[in-house]
């Protein structure tokens, strides 16, 4: 049960990411009856599993959500602004009652009031001339009243099977009838078969009328049990045509004797042919289709409308089959325990690694280089990198999901604070290694919160700078060099660099005659202990910072940047690494340690005796590039390896540049190859230590630390080197900023 | 301590003894995942005089600790007679450099005496026992305070 419950949830979550993506494609303009259906399905296919599973206040919310879904199939809704945000809003409570079904926790009772109100409210508008007593008591009713007024293809799957077909005021009016006649063979109950099913997959097409036939019925004392002597005679009024009928019986039809007979409507003005023909071809929309369609409903709606509704629903027969009724149908995907997943990357990681060391020890040892024990070394070493780079593959996920999440946010940020915010993402399909992903989730929420609640202004202060009234929110996703790239752009106010200076200065972050750059006044947000809104808000004050943001980034291997222009907006910049589990690094020695410098960062590599260097100051040295200077630090002894070297001229200069620009460059003794390394994190046994990212392997199986550059670049005040070291007290701190 | 510590059905404690600087510690078998010989470990910056480095053990890289430096019995100088007890405690998995193991005991929880209250050395808050076995005390490393707070604050 607890896999199944499982298995449910990861469904919800895939089908709740189509309904998003349906959602947002509606929103977009497209108003076809695939983007609606597969809405509808998926919100039909949490509510039938839900019930199942005894999750009833999600199968009760879907249910109606479901009904306002439908009408919409039906083109009775139009999508407009206003439903537009009742399906967001719907979609976001269906969201929240899928988390807390999973988490178990209590939904808070009367938090979806209004909103099923207005579910409530929308269906029932449109379905009101055909039934006015509606009790509260949802929509069994709802949908019995709307198939009397218009049958049309909806998957019941309710209780209610009295109501249906008992009373079709007038037959003619309705779509094509058809008769079906439908006698089991014994293999059809041989192989479990049960035409109760059958029938009721029918009634999910429209509604039938179903007539047993006890004609062959012997009698009672010569009844053998395993012998079917039942048939029955069925009336269905489908618009599914005759390919939609014959689906149901897909898995039947060579099991039983089935005829199935048009019924032609007594008031027919031409002669039709059509109905069996438009069934065969359901695909090809052209006016025979619109002929069946139009033709036997000379007066109950307008032409237009039935053609229009007729084309939306031919596709549905065949997506209903494979959704619906054949649950065997291929899928290309598996399910697989992320634990199983991950051994498998820690095993391949080793033997890249044994790998590594392998080849080492050969060329140690006195074997030629061109024997063929190196030439399997080489096709070893390959077929090793290629293994690795398929097993990360496996990890990859789009970013899809994540994006969803955010805009969820977003329209909980406008709901709440009255702004009026839309949310753009652009590169959805970017992959990203899944725990990437996960751990981005909250960085990322609060970054969006910030940006939407802080960094937007309110409507009239939007228009009073000439701005559109609704600000936007641009969430892209994109692979560059190697890396992944996330940008969270805003169109709001921008930063406030003279109030963000004031408050560093009244925080004693900085000096108050410290000169500082637009960018160098811009990462103050992300020193710990800053906030520039005065009263921590609900929405982004909950607890964590900016400087948690960053440091959490920066823990994924990832750095962040901001760039911002007053009046205009913000941009950050998250840089991540496509994988967890490798990197590419230049290796080198320092103090008799071998270190890895990540290449991402490296950009030049100079002999000391060669480079133009200057002293400044007292101790101080600086490098002399063509554009302008880069302070030298030495990484043997700022990583306290070491005290200060006087002389550099025996040393190797590693120019490394920062995503925002700031160069440093790295003294090092010696410089060996460049080559892929396995990250090893340290927080597990250890701690994050600053100035390292990680650990790895080297092929000897010696471990060499791997260095984030990124803390020896930064300078003037809130040094990344000191963030890190701040760790422990983190969350004490709020540095959300603001206008 | 005595709460993760592993007893037998009968209320024994199997205790593995080593020396340290001469004199003789132990802790509790169910910690200990292995013992290894001793290899060259990597330097780490900004760590505490007592962590030697970090060592690879099968691919994952693990913190060596000098215990000898962190009971306040001088640095050790680690040659290759030299071993690592390889110490499980939480998530975390921890090595500890010692000069020698020396066995494998059976004691029972009440043999332990509470350290006696003589010096008010480093070592004594270390300490949540002692036992005494041939004319040897062998004192029962506190894993935890050695450890404070788990990972993260070696």
């Amino acid at each position: 049960m607890t896999d199944l419950r499982t298995a449910f949830f990861e469904e919800c979550e895939e089908l709740l990411e189509t309904l998003s993506d349906g959602l947002a494609s509606l929103e977009d303009g497209a108003d076809d009856s695939e983007t609606v259906n597969s809405i509808f399905r998926a919100v039909h296919s949490i509510k039938g599993s839900a019930g199942a599973f005894g999750l009833d206040a999600l199968a009760e919310f879907s249910h109606i959500f479901e009904n306002v879904l439908d009408l919409l199939r039906d083109g009775e809704l139009t999508v407009d602004e206003d439903l537009m945000q009742l399906l967001y809003a719907s979609g976001d409570h269906l969201s929240y009652l899928v988390e807390s079904a999973n988490g178990g926790v209590e939904v808070e009772p009367g938090r979806a009031a209004a909103l099923i109100a207005d579910l409530r409210r929308t269906a029932n508008a449109d379905s009101a001339e055909a039934d006015d007593e509606k009790s509260g008591d949802v929509s069994a009713e709802d949908v019995a009243a709307i198939d009397a007024f218009e049958p049309i293809n909806l998957d019941l799957g309710l209780p209610d099977l009295g109501s249906i077909g008992a009373d079709d005021p007038a037959p003619s009016d309705g779509p094509p009838k058809y008769t079906i006649r439908f006698a089991p063979k014994d293999e059809l109950f041989e192989t479990g078969h049960d035409p109760v099913l059958i029938f009721r997959a029918l009634r999910a097409l429209g509604p039938v009328e179903v007539t047993a036939d006890l004609a062959d019925l012997p009698a009672f004392g010569e009844i053998e049990w395993d012998r079917p002597y039942l048939s029955w005679t069925l009336t269905l009024e489908t618009e599914a045509g005759r390919d939609g009928i014959e689906a149901v019986f897909d898995f039947v039809s060579d099991l039983c004797d089935l005829e199935i007979v048009p019924v032609l409507p007594p008031s027919a003005t031409e002669p039709v042919e059509p109905p069996t023909d438009g069934g065969e071809t359901p695909d090809d929309s052209g006016p025979g289709n619109a002929d069946e369609g139009t033709g036997n409903t000379p007066a109950a709606a307008s032409s237009e409308t039935s053609m229009e509704e007729h084309s939306a629903e031919s596709p549905k027969p065949s997506a209903k089959k494979a959704d619906g009724h054949s649950p065997k149908a291929a899928r290309d995907t598996i399910r697989v325990e992320l634990e199983r997943v991950d051994r498998l990357v820690n095993i391949v990681g080793e033997l890249v690694i044994s790998e590594a060391m392998l080849r080492q020890a050969m060329s140690d040892s006195a074997m030629s280089a061109h024997g063929p024990a190196a030439n399997a070394m080489g096709q070893l070493r390959q077929l090793s990198g290629e293994l690795q780079e398929s097993v990360m593959a496996i990890r990859a996920q789009p970013v899809r999901g994540l994006f969803q999440r955010m805009s969820r946010i977003v329209r909980e940020v406008t709901r709440e604070t009255g702004k009026n915010a839309r949310m753009v993402t652009e590169g959805e399909a970017t992959e990203v290694d899944k725990t990437v992903i996960e751990r981005l989730v909250d960085p990322l929420t609060h970054m969006i919160r910030n940006a939407s609640d802080h960094g937007l202004e309110m409507p009239d202060r939007r228009e009073a700078a000439g701005k559109k009234p609704v600000g936007t929110v641009t969430l892209s996703a994109a692979h560059r060099s190697g890396r992944v790239i996330i940008e969270l752009r805003d169109d709001g106010a921008g930063i406030n660099r003279p109030k963000v200076r004031e408050l560093a200065i009244t925080k004693g972050l900085i000096a108050a005659g410290d000169e500082l750059s637009d960018t160098e006044i811009d990462n103050l947000l992300f020193a710990p202990g800053f906030s520039t809104s005065e009263k921590v808000s609900n929405l982004s004050g909950r607890g964590v910072g900016m400087d948690v943001v960053r440091s959490e980034i920066q823990a994924l291997g990832g750095r962040v940047s901001i760039a911002s222009e007053w009046g205009k907006g913000t941009v950050f910049s998250i840089s991540l690494p496509l994988t967890l589990a490798v990197l590419e690094g230049m290796i080198v020695e320092v103090a008799g340690e071998k270190i890895v410098v990540p290449t991402t960062t490296l950009r030049e590599t100079v002999r000391a005796s060669e480079a133009a260097m200057h002293c400044l100051g007292d101790s101080e040295r600086v490098l002399s590039m063509r554009d302008g200077l880069v302070p030298i630090v030495d990484l043997g002894e700022s990583l306290g390896f070491r005290g200060r070297v006087s002389d550099f001229s025996d040393q190797s200069l590693l120019l490394i540049e920062t995503d925002t620009g700031q160069r440093t460059a790295l003294a090092v003794d010696r410089v060996y190859d460049q080559r892929e390394v396995v990250i090893k994190g340290l927080e597990q046994n250890y701690r994050q230590v600053p100035g390292i990212a990680a650990a790895t392997i080297l092929g000897d199986g010696r471990i060499a630390l791997i260095a984030d550059t990124d803390q020896f670049t930064s300078t003037g005040p809130g040094t990344a080197a000191a963030s890190a070291s701040a760790s422990g007290d983190l969350f004490d701190d709020f540095s959300d900023f603001g206008v | 301590m005595s709460d993760v510590m592993e007893q037998t059905s009968t209320g024994l404690r199997e205790i593995v003894s080593f020396t340290i600087n001469g004199q003789g510690f132990c802790i509790d078998i169910g910690h200990v995942l292995e013992i290894r010989g001793w290899t060259p470990t990597t330097k780490l910056p900004h760590a505490p005089e007592y962590v030697t480095g970090l060592m690879n053990l099968r691919g994952t890289v693990l913190p060596v600790i000098d215990l000898s430096m962190r009971l306040g019995l001088g640095q050790s100088e680690p040659n290759p007679r030299h071993v690592i007890i390889i110490v499980k405690l939480g998530d975390s998995t921890v090595g500890f450099l010692v000069e020698a193991v020396s066995d494998i005991l059976t004691v029972r929880p009440e043999e332990m005496k509470p350290t006696p209250d003589v010096a008010s050395n480093q070592t004594k808050d270390f300490i949540e026992g002692v036992f005494a076995r041939d004319d040897q005390l062998l004192r029962a490393l506190d894993l935890k305070s050695i450890m404070p707070a788990g990972q993260g604050a070696i």
